[in-house]
């Protein structure tokens, strides 16, 4: 009885190693590249740590830094939510609009495609100062143009108001990525459903609302979620547009103010850098990252979970 | 089974105290050393990282390098240009033998943080043992800068003076025959050279905004005579007279020459800082307060009127110290992970004090020399342009802001409440000094 049970036992053990040694490369890889990471990101939140020399506890008095004193985590956090709002609404739309654009097209539809995605190649840097240079509301064509239309001039990317909808223009300008998938979504859709909408007298917006939605659903969730997901981490675009548009690009004595102008395109992952890189506050921008991750967590969640929703509608 | 659970969970907890544990050891920061045991003679290669990345800059830094080399063949130094101060942190946080021996950095800002974390070695053994005495070698806004709260961990290696750059020809048009010594001169001399054009201006007299590229809280500063903190450390903008006075004038400014909405459409119009289509390259501007590079950079691109530069003119009940102006400049120093810190040293001394080095530099890259004896030198520069600005150096009132552990967060923090007044966003000025002490002093605190 004695031996079975130790033969079971020695069998369970090694069904488990076996498990573990299939299981290893992904928990090796969860562990190096998120565990660790988030362990330590919570750990040293609650430490003061400049990167230099060794970490001190310092219980919450980062927390309540970052949440209370720090100026620059309302407006960064306030602007991130404006971008996820508008900017991956506009961007969903404008892809899926394109898209179905370039399925109509009976010729050429190549050329456009290729025309279309093309921006979406540009490297980051490059395409914003571009932006920035087109968009100078003094010295720019695109002004130039508006001006000449009668049109008011907005301060784009030098003004307030108006640098967070340049930076929307510029990513629907780059919006060849979600062009392509929902083109290859659409052309999915099975031509039957269409032709049984017409026969039942459907017209263009009741095919799309009841035909082509339905059936390009799980697509637009995707768009939606990995959307968010970029916005929440997005930095590149609009620290160059601050640098170029305020034309402190950096120099002896000169300080670049974050989120120029006015703090109007600081964003969360700026604010990360600036706390963890410029100001060695490793602790506070411990605390800005763990917010992010619990606020894209939360996000993924709710449209994860309405997105199920939405999927299972008619299926 | 319930009794393995509590082994489960003091197995937990060991591992993650362990885990804890190697975090909390992992990356922390070297100790501070001023001394070195490495041989000076021995043949050596040093890491050198610099921010200069323009061509004319890098053949400069370069000759300079050449001049050392040959002076110590026993040293070779290989250079990293166009390194700016944020990835200089990283190199200094990080060292290894791919980190850099030698630092320079365009900023002063980060010489609090540089020496109160240690990450820069204390230079004050190496001057002691070299015979320099840094008050008699080295102008004495430049020393306060280099140092924190006593530590030397950089010295300067060439300087910025800040001056009023002036179109000659519009000087002439408009009947002015000097430029302002007086900030209420300035203010006058501004609105006859500024002619409006509808809803902007064909000629702007001077763009006082503090989004105008120099025109900062500091650079102001530097005439008013800010204290910025008092003796224990706490940020002075409300107590100090001067800062009202400073925030008072600039926004008297922008009212008197169109209003902020106006001056910001037409700043909006600009070229950028460091290209050709400067506002004072295109005549936007007819003055310009600005560093002594910005003759060298006008000329270069060609402008079509005659360039005048004198001192900043200063607050009215100051006339007496007229000539005076905000100075900064870049600094250099030698990491504390260095492993060749007696070869740095003859480097950095080299770069920071030989007179004909620091003299050959500052003609090249057009800035002020940051020895006393280079200032002096003969061989410098000999355009009354540039000269005004080496003038200004010297002064004895010229100033910078002081360095601080947060680096230039406090510049930044002043910077954002000036521009809220000068917008008109506050009108109380009390309160508003008060709610940047206020913001300042946290920002401090949280900095240790």
């Amino acid at each position: 009885m004695a031996a079975a049970v130790h033969t079971l036992g020695a069998r369970r053990r090694r069904a488990t190693l076996r498990t573990l040694g299939f299981l290893s490369p992904w928990l090796v890889g969860f562990g190096v590249f998120f565990a660790y990471p988030l362990g330590a990101t919570v750990y040293f939140s609650f430490m003061k740590y400049d990167g230099f020399t060794d970490p001190v506890w310092v219980g919450l008095k980062n927390w309540r830094y970052v949440l209370f004193d720090y100026p620059f985590f309302w407006p960064a956090l306030a602007n991130t939510l404006w971008l996820v709002a508008v900017m991956v609404t506009l961007r969903t739309v404008f892809g899926l609009g394109i898209g179905l654009l370039i399925t109509k097209v009976k010729t050429g539809a190549g050329l456009f495609r290729t025309l279309f995605y093309l921006p979406y190649l540009a490297p980051p840097v490059a395409a914003t100062m571009s932006f920035v240079f087109l968009m100078n509301p003094g010295t720019g064509p695109v002004n130039t143009i508006l001006g000449r239309l009668g049109l008011g001039e907005p301060g784009w990317f030098n003004d307030a108001q108006w640098s967070k909808p340049a930076l929307t223009v510029l990513a629907l300008w780059c919006v060849g990525d979600l062009m392509v998938i929902f083109m290859a979504s659409l052309l999915d859709v099975p031509k039957e459903q269409y032709e049984a909408a017409e026969l039942d007298g459907a017209g263009a917006w009741s095919r799309f609302r009841y035909v082509t939605l339905p059936n390009i659903r799980p697509v637009v969730l995707f768009a939606v979620v990995t959307g968010v997901i970029a916005t929440m981490q997005y930095y590149t675009e609009p620290i160059v547009a601050a640098k170029v548009a305020s034309g402190v690009i950096g120099g002896s004595g000169q300080h670049f103010e974050p989120g120029y102008p006015e703090k109007s395109t600081l964003t969360v992952p700026q604010s990360v850098y600036h706390l963890g890189f410029q100001r060695f506050d490793t602790g506070a921008a411990c605390v800005v990252a763990l917010v992010l991750f619990v606020l894209a967590m939360a996000f993924t969640y709710t449209l994860m979970r309405r997105g199920s929703g939405f999927l299972k509608e008619d299926d | 089974m319930p009794a393995t659970r509590p082994r489960a969970r003091a197995v937990a907890a060991v591992a993650a105290a362990a885990a804890l544990s190697l975090l909390a050891a992992a990356c922390t920061g070297g100790n501070d050393s001023g001394s070195a045991n490495d041989d000076p003679d021995a043949d050596v290669t040093l890491t050198f990282w610099h921010g200069w990345s323009a061509p004319s800059e890098v053949e400069a830094i370069e000759a300079n390098i050449d001049a050392f080399e040959d002076e110590f063949p026993n040293i070779t130094v290989k250079t990293v240009k166009g390194v700016n101060d944020d990835k200089l942190n990283q190199g200094l946080r990080a060292g290894g033998s791919n980190g850099p021996d030698v630092v320079s950095s365009f900023t002063t800002d980060n010489v609090g943080r540089f020496c109160s974390s240690h990450v820069l070695a204390d230079l004050a053994p190496f001057l002691k043992e070299s015979g320099i005495d840094p008050e008699e070698t080295f102008p004495g806004p430049m020393l306060d800068y280099t140092q924190y709260e006593g530590k030397r961990c950089a010295l300067p290696l060439l300087g910025d003076a800040y001056g009023l750059y002036y179109n000659k020809d519009a000087f002439a048009e408009a009947g002015i025959d000097a430029p302002p010594k007086t900030l209420s001169e300035l203010e006058e001399v501004a609105e006859k050279l500024t002619k409006p054009d509808g809803d902007g201006y064909e000629q702007l007299g001077f763009m006082p905004n503090f989004q105008g590229y120099e025109t900062t809280v500091e650079h102001y500063g530097g005439q008013f005579g800010l204290t910025y903190f008092d003796d224990e450390g706490n940020s002075n903008a409300a107590a100090d007279p001067r800062m009202a006075e400073l925030f008072e004038w600039q926004k008297g400014m922008v009212d008197a020459l169109g209003g902020f909405e106006k001056l910001r459409k037409y700043r909006n119009t600009f070229g950028d800082e460091w290209g050709p289509k400067h506002p004072f390259h295109t005549g936007q501007v007819a003055m310009q307060m600005d560093g002594e590079w910005r003759g060298k950079m006008a000329a270069d691109a060609g402008v079509g009127f005659e360039i005048g530069a004198a001192p900043f003119p200063v607050p009215d009940d100051q006339a007496d110290s007229y000539g005076k102006g905000y100075l900064s400049g870049t600094i250099t120093g030698i990491a504390t992970t260095s492993e060749k810190k007696n070869a740095a040293w003859e480097l950095v001394k080299y770069l920071t004090t030989d007179t004909d080095a620091v003299v050959d530099f500052a003609n090249a890259i057009h800035n002020v020399p940051s020895t006393l004896a280079a200032l002096k030198s003969p061989k410098l520069n000999d355009d009354p342009v540039y000269r005004t600005f080496v003038d200004i150096a010297q002064h004895p009132e010229s100033s910078h802001a002081p360095p601080s552990k947060n680096g230039g967060a406090f510049l930044l923090t002043l910077q954002d409440y000036g521009l809220k007044y000068e917008k008109g966003e506050e009108d109380d000025l009390p309160s508003l000094l008060e709610q940047a002490d206020e913001q300042i002093d946290k920002d401090n605190a949280q900095a240790g």
